[in-house]
């Protein structure tokens, strides 16, 4: 067999019909689905009935996913750059030559900057263990996720003060009698489950205090609204934390026994008072102190969610960081209707995956970025991959010579992606691997095409939540073009950089088994049911064994890795200026069809999406002539002007105006998305180094644009 | 009437769209057709909050189908068993008759195949022993599907639970209240 045969798994093209346990690729939730395959072709995706959190549901996007595999608007083959960067000539090449390509730039930039001048970024979640893995082996610490510009502020807050990432403290919905959303809009930007979970609960009941400067469809289904501030959540939770205390509502019993730094906490919240929050963040005093006395009534429980896309601005950290204070104070934790922590598959006596990652050196290179040195707030294990740019662009602390995008349209989804263009404009080698057209892909010198997620198996993942559960993506049918799956091609890239210890499986199974061994799982138990999950029943963990991964064993109000780096734990609020005149905060948002920038182009998704609008309030759009359903432009300081129609509207706090994320594509070869709308990241002029210091994460909705009513043109005007 | 309901709960609607598209693709649509459809309005204020309707718009499958009288070919048709009205695709000459015809404008051109699809409540799947697409796939569950008054109804249930949250300030417990901690979000 010739190395470069894409490697189908065993029961691909079967006759007949027969079903496929896997996981949906549509969006970064990757939810657990049910293929239906008849004579090698995909006829029914739904949820899949074996986890009883999902059922048989799934979200439009998941259901399109039939639309992606018969759309040929994707790369069909290896392409290799022809012409300038980002001029769209391109050539075919066969996966030997492109490979063989890629690996002369690895080796070229080896020479120049050593392995860590290599980096890699993708979007997180269950695989990663595979592009960790492809990165080390290489002697490379330049891992990068997506966070900065999505959870890395929570995910870094949730460390600082209970040890655990957040995704290591998860909502028990179900038992929640109040829950608190900062923006965190679950019915829109939409995990499957938690959505389920979230409606269920209303359902029966559940109070929800849904907080934003815009009203979302999560908004509709809340039991209070606050239409704040763009931006000024952090004081409105310091005026909680002082009322909480001042009440004399907190669970005292918790506290003194999980919770440490509480006189500082005392201290800090002094003078925040629900009347000096009130000018901040538009939230009358009396309304404060009511909701108080509500969430005291039902501790513990209740949830302060700590937040999901959180890079908005630069105390965005401290928002999740307060929130977490709020459910230590109410003793929501780890306790039905709280927030419950992940564990481990020791928890329950069993054994986790074996990782890939175990299989190469540890690298002892300090990170481009900081994370976890320089910077020891950032989770190494995550990095911040706008400081891999600002290096790229400075060649501080070390140059960076060789970019692998893995499925990440960085284009779309970092800030200003002219500032980006010019970092990536120092690379040797920028090569994107994808099963779409994306715009990062079309700037970069090789595109990989990627199986999609129904052509492909994937490394097992292994989710630690309340129980933790081994997770199969599945192989549903053979690629329709010259594509192939991710552990080929990071497997034949490392066999080409000499290297190939670290992924030397032949087959996917191999992995599989590499993975499984001493789990007391198998590959054919995991294809059953598509997971396994290693516990019967969730369980609590006893209060007398509850400790905390913090050097104090506690839940800690004052951070250790924050006072290494220099920062306050409990810094003053940052007053935020009202924007006048043409000036507004730019906000932004996705709806249940929309996945970033990935779903524009999708025949059905495409369809469905709505034309992308600018809510603006009444009061704003009067004096500068704005009427709804004219159009306006938007400029937000750069060469870029977006023109758009107006929504006025009283759901939009007025000192804000948004769009939906995801529009203004420029790939000719997408047309379906091509020209459609504006692209917001690139209103966001200027903001790709601007950052919150503590959590990492862009500053996106301190975006401040222009908006003017759009000349009319014609005779007489 | 059919003897089926296909009940929206529309309170229990996010407006998520999971619906129309899984209705398309079990039907191998592409754009153009939507044999089901939700209408959403913007928010109004009720109580001094935002409330947003969503209407779910599939076929009502009437007792005396103006699209079936409208029809030319027989192709348009109603089963005689349960009263689901359906379009014989081989019979369709695609004269949009039945589109003219329908007061709610549930009949829907397939510019791929120039013929009308409409919403069938899947009847294959029904006969299959399934549930139609759109409430297999249903987010949150506000899709249901039987026969009528054997479907239990969400509403009367919901009010209920809600009286006595409000009253006791305190929540009834859910079917799986025995299991402990849920698993929550991925």
């Amino acid at each position: 067999m010739s190395t470069t045969m894409a490697p189908n798994v065993s029961s691909v093209g079967q006759p007949g019909r027969h079903t496929v346990y896997s996981k949906c690729g549509m969006c970064a939730v990757r939810c657990p689905i049910e293929v239906t395959v008849e004579d090698g072709r995909v006829t029914w995706l739904q949820g899949n009935p074996h986890d009883a959190a999902i059922g048989t549901s799934l979200c439009a996007k998941g259901a399109a996913g039939l639309s992606l595999e018969f759309d040929d608007e994707r790369p069909q083959t290896p392409l290799i750059r022809a012409g300038e960067r980002g001029a769209g000539q391109w050539r075919r090449a066969s996966w030997d030559e492109a490979l063989d390509h890629i690996a002369d730039k690895l080796n070229e930039t080896v020479e120049a900057f050593g392995g860590r001048g290599i980096m890699l970024s993708d979007r997180g979640g269950p695989f990663n263990d595979l592009t960790k893995t492809f990165v080390q082996a290489l002697g490379s610490p330049n891992y990068f996720d997506h966070e900065a510009a999505c959870s890395g502020n929570v995910h870094n807050a949730a460390r600082s003060i209970y040890g655990v990432g957040v995704a290591g403290l998860i909502p028990d919905y179900p038992r929640v009698k109040h829950l608190v959303l900062y923006g965190r809009n679950i019915v829109e930007s939409l995990m499957v489950k938690e959505a389920k979970a979230f409606m269920a609960a209303v359902s029966n009941g559940m109070r929800c205090t849904y907080i934003d400067p815009r009203a979302t469809i999560t908004a509709g289904k809340a039991t209070r609204y606050w239409q704040v501030r763009p931006n000024s959540d952090y004081a409105l939770n310091l005026a909680l934390i002082h009322e909480v205390l001042k009440q004399k509502v907190y669970d005292e019993d918790f506290v003194e026994r999980f919770v440490s730094g509480m006189d500082a906490l005392r201290q800090a919240v002094e003078d925040t008072t629900p009347e000096w929050q009130e000018p901040h963040t538009g939230v009358p005093a009396d309304q404060l102190r009511t909701f108080v006395e509500e969430i005291a009534a039902d501790a513990p429980h209740v949830v302060f969610h700590p937040g999901w896309m959180s890079a908005r601005h630069k105390q965005s950290f401290h928002v999740s960081r307060s929130a977490l204070i709020l459910n230590a104070l109410m003793g929501s934790v780890e306790v039905p209707g709280g927030l419950v922590l992940g564990k481990s598959p020791e928890f329950y006596g069993r054994k986790g995956l074996n990782r890939l990652t175990d299989r190469v050196p540890q690298v002892d290179e300090p990170r481009v970025d900081g994370a976890g040195g320089t910077r020891p707030q950032w989770d190494p294990a995550i990095g911040m991959l706008h400081q891999a740019f600002a290096a790229m662009e400075t060649g501080e602390p070390y140059g960076i010579g060789a970019y692998v995008a893995y499925r990440h349209d960085v284009l779309t989804g970092m800030p200003d992606p002219e500032a980006t263009k010019r970092a990536l404009d120092k690379l040797k080698l920028l090569v994107s691997i994808d099963v779409r057209y994306s715009e990062l892909g079309w700037y970069a010198d090789v595109i990989l095409p990627e199986s999609t997620y129904l052509e492909r198996a994937n490394i097992l993942a292994e989710s630690d939540g309340p129980v933790p559960v081994l997770e199969v993506r599945d192989q549903a049918i053979a690629p329709r073009f010259d594509s192939r799956p991710a552990w080929w091609i990071f497997r034949e890239l490392l066999r080409r950089m000499d290297v190939k210890e670290a992924l030397d499986f032949e087959t996917i199974e191999e992995l599989w088994d590499y993975q499984l061994d001493g789990t007391a799982v198998t590959v054919s138990e995991m294809r059953e049911t598509g997971m396994v999950a290693l516990a019967d029943e969730p369980a609590l963990t006893p209060r007398d064994e509850l400790r905390f991964p913090t050097p104090s064993g506690k839940i800690e109000i004052e951070g250790e890795t924050l006072r290494q780096a220099g920062l306050p734990s409990l810094p003053a609020y940052v007053p935020k200026q009202a924007p006048t005149d043409d000036d507004f905060t730019l906000l932004f948002a996705k709806t249940a069809t929309l996945a970033h920038g990935q779903s524009l182009n999708n025949p059905l998704l495409s369809e469905r999406a709505p034309e992308q609008v600018l809510w603006i309030h009444p009061d704003r759009a009067a004096p500068l002539g704005i009427v709804d359903g004219e159009e306006v432009e938007v400029n937000g300081g750069g060469s870029y002007t977006g023109r758009l129609k107006a929504k006025v509207t009283p759901w939009i706090h007025p000192e804000a105006v948004f769009m939906l994320h995801g529009y203004g594509a420029t790939v000719p070869l997408a047309r379906r998305a091509l020209g459609r709308g504006v692209a917001d990241q690139r209103l966001q002029h200027g903001k790709l180094y601007d950052f919150d210091p503590a959590g990492g994460g862009c500053a996106m909705t301190e975006t401040v644009v222009q908006v003017k009513r759009r000349t009319p043109r014609g005779p007489g005007r | 009437m059919s003897k089926y309901e296909l009940r929206h709960d529309e309170p229990n609607c996010i407006s998520c769209l999971a619906c129309e598209v899984h209705c398309k693709t079990n039907k191998d649509l592409g754009p153009g057709p939507d044999p089901c459809k939700i209408i959403a309005f913007d928010p109004v204020e009720v109580d001094g909050l935002p409330r947003q309707r969503f209407v779910f718009m599939p076929c009502y499958h009437c007792e005396d189908p103006w699209c079936v009288r409208a029809c030319p070919t027989g192709a348009m048709q109603k089963r005689e068993q349960d009263g689901i009205v359906f379009v014989e695709s081989s019979k369709c000459i695609g004269c949009k008759s039945c589109i003219a015809a329908c007061p709610w404008g549930t009949p829907q051109w397939d510019a791929d195949t120039n013929k009308v699809v409409k919403c069938d409540y899947c009847k294959d799947r029904v006969d299959a022993g399934l549930q139609p697409a759109c409430v297999t796939t249903c987010v949150t569950g506000c899709l249901s599907f039987g026969v009528a008054n054997e479907v239990p109804d969400p509403r009367r249930e919901r009010y209920a639970r809600h009286l006595l949250a409000e009253e006791s300030g305190r929540l009834l417990p859910m079917a799986d209240e025995q299991s402990g901690a849920s698993e929550g979000a991925p």
